[in-house]
């Protein structure tokens, strides 16, 4: 479960894996929803990530734990 | 000797790892590389690796990332090298971190503060030390505004309790009592100490306390260590565009400026690698957003100054084009006197944290091509940002060894070498133009419209000088 820092970067909602010096750029988020966010967060390296959805959408930046989907 | 092109570089590749053994030869492999048109910029190297045993690396500690890095600089501190003497000692003052103060009485930026451990300490415990030495600091420095521990690497391997010790001096002299754990021994290279140092800041300097008004065009300039007073030829630009610099550190900064930090609209962060962390941090918990620039040489530092403006309004962004049309004839007439003479000559880099991506502008300004580039301690995020600055068939080096390095230029016959002093040496003998892209070779500022003019000539003045023609001797000569 490592800890991510999901940010806006122009517009495009990035994910950062500090471990891995891992910035990339996120093709899909399961919910993007203002009452549901999160779930399954796909790359544009191919790897995914499983998010547990929140109730409102958190503002951004923010470090959250995720987890391999 | 023409370019090579992207087979012939990675045949070169290919010839130089021949002589290592299988193992080696392939753990090697994935830290070079050649830059390629169209080429996917994610993972294209492996790198902040620890270095191969047996081979020749190039890298620091995580001490040297920590106090010789981002806490050395802060002015008014007295930083503490906690253990023995040499590491403090052989790394005295070397940085350059240039500062306004009277040193000794409140600064002390190129003073060293050692515990100077001995046998005993290091079986009886150096707290007790350091309590004293904390004491003896109070009594005959009084003006310092607190002390930061920076921790070598018995520390760490007894188990010295520094936190303790830090956290009861504080409340005793009533100054910040900061310990930093940055043994030698952790992680790869001096990368990580730059990540706990940053994170010593985060937990024991910044806080929702410091917290007050904030003008609409404050801003921090952060991770601009003043080498040769690299901070102080940037800050003017950014100030003549109608930015109020209200922190300034670590270089020439001090301790109040770090605390002010949470006090700005936008985060001006220059070293990437040694501060992201912190601006990470603070985009997050003080809503801080931040950008990088780049301020070496004219077409980077203006797309720079644009980019910076875009975070503000009207009267900012005029003041950048401004300041940008001022400086103008300045820039051309240094591009007119030194690009005939150093067009189209070669160079090939290996530094530290900014400067692989970031000087390329500058020596494109001036007509001059990067055949090859690398990191001592890069990361990937540092990798995917050289990209976009490199031209087709660049030689890309992590990490690389001294074997391999010294191999790579006797192929690529580079015009200037730019590197640090422990490389120097080895390339002038070689008869190979050298500068040193650590410490500016005593020279500097390079950053801004005022330091492009010394880069410019310094460039010249090593290239053009006439002792490379003088490599053999006048006996060997034939007539």
């Amino acid at each position: 479960m490592p800890s991510v820092m999901l940010r806006e970067n122009e517009g495009q909602l990035t994910l950062y894996i500090a471990k891995k010096d891992l910035e990339a750029n996120v093709v899909s988020l399961e919910h993007d929803q203002a009452d549901r966010w999160g779930g399954k967060i796909e790359l544009d390296d191919g790897s995914a990530w499983y998010l547990d959805p929140m109730d409102t959408k958190p503002k951004l930046p923010k470090t959250v734990r995720v987890r391999r989907a | 000797m023409t370019s090579l092109n992207v087979e012939e570089t990675k045949a070169l590749i290919e010839e130089v790892l021949e002589v290592y053994p299988e193992k080696a030869k392939a753990d090697r492999a994935k830290h070079l590389t050649v830059a390629e048109p169209g080429q996917e910029t994610k993972g294209c190297i492996t790198s902040n690796r620890k270095a191969l045993p047996g081979v020749l690396t190039n890298r620091g500690c995580a001490y040297a990332g920590s106090k010789g890095v981002v806490w050395g600089p802060i002015k008014d501190m007295i930083h503490i090298s906690h253990g023995p003497v040499g590491c403090g000692q052989y790394s005295r003052a070397g940085r350059r971190n240039y500062y306004v103060g009277t040193t000794g009485v409140d600064s002390y930026g190129t003073m060293n503060f050692t515990s100077d451990f001995q046998e005993k300490d290091i079986v009886f415990g150096g707290d007790k030390k350091l309590e004293t030495l904390i004491d003896e600091i109070e009594t005959l420095f009084p003006l310092n505004k607190g002390i930061s521990v920076q921790s070598e690497c018995p520390i760490g391997l007894i188990g010295d309790d520094i936190e303790a010790v830090s956290k009861a001096k504080a409340a005793e002299i009533g100054k910040p009592v900061v310990p930093v754990r940055c043994e030698g021994f952790r992680g790869v290279s001096q990368s990580l100490g730059h990540h706990i140092a940053n994170d010593a800041v985060r937990d024991w300097v910044l806080s929702e306390d410091n917290k007050k008004e904030v003008g609409p065009y404050d801003v921090a300039l952060i991770a601009d260590y003043n080498i040769g007073g690299d901070a102080w030829s940037s800050r003017i630009l950014l100030e003549e565009m109608g930015l109020n610099v209200v922190t300034q550190w670590s270089g020439d900064g001090t301790l109040n400026e770090v605390k002010n930090n949470v006090n700005v609209k936008l985060n001006l962060l220059h070293c990437y690698r040694s501060m992201n962390y912190l601006a990470r941090h603070m985009e997050e918990k003080y809503d801080i957003p931040w950008v990088e620039f780049n301020f070496f040489g004219p077409t980077k530092t203006e797309e720079s100054l644009r980019k910076i403006a875009s975070f503000f309004d009207e009267t900012i962004q005029a003041n950048a084009e401004k300041v940008i049309a001022k400086y103008k004839a300045q820039t051309d007439a240094i591009i007119e006197k030194y690009r005939p003479r150093l067009e189209g000559k070669r160079v090939m880099l290996y530094v530290g944290g900014l400067r692989p991506r970031h000087t390329i502008g500058a020596y494109q300004d001036l007509g001059m091509e990067v055949i090859g580039t690398g990191y001592e301690f890069g990361h990937n995020d540092d990798y995917e940002r050289t990209m976009e600055d490199l031209q087709n068939s660049t030689l890309l080096y992590d990490d690389v060894t001294g074997y391999e390095f010294e191999e790579f230029v006797k192929a690529m016959k580079p015009d200037l070498i730019g590197g640090g002093i422990k490389e120097k040496y080895i390339f002038q003998k070689m008869g190979i133009p050298f500068r040193q892209m650590h410490s500016w070779d005593y020279s500097g500022p390079y950053h801004g419209y005022d330091g492009f003019a010394i880069f410019a000539r310094d460039m010249d003045m090593t290239l053009n000088n006439p002792c490379w023609k003088e490599m053999t001797a006048p006996w060997k000569k034939s007539a």
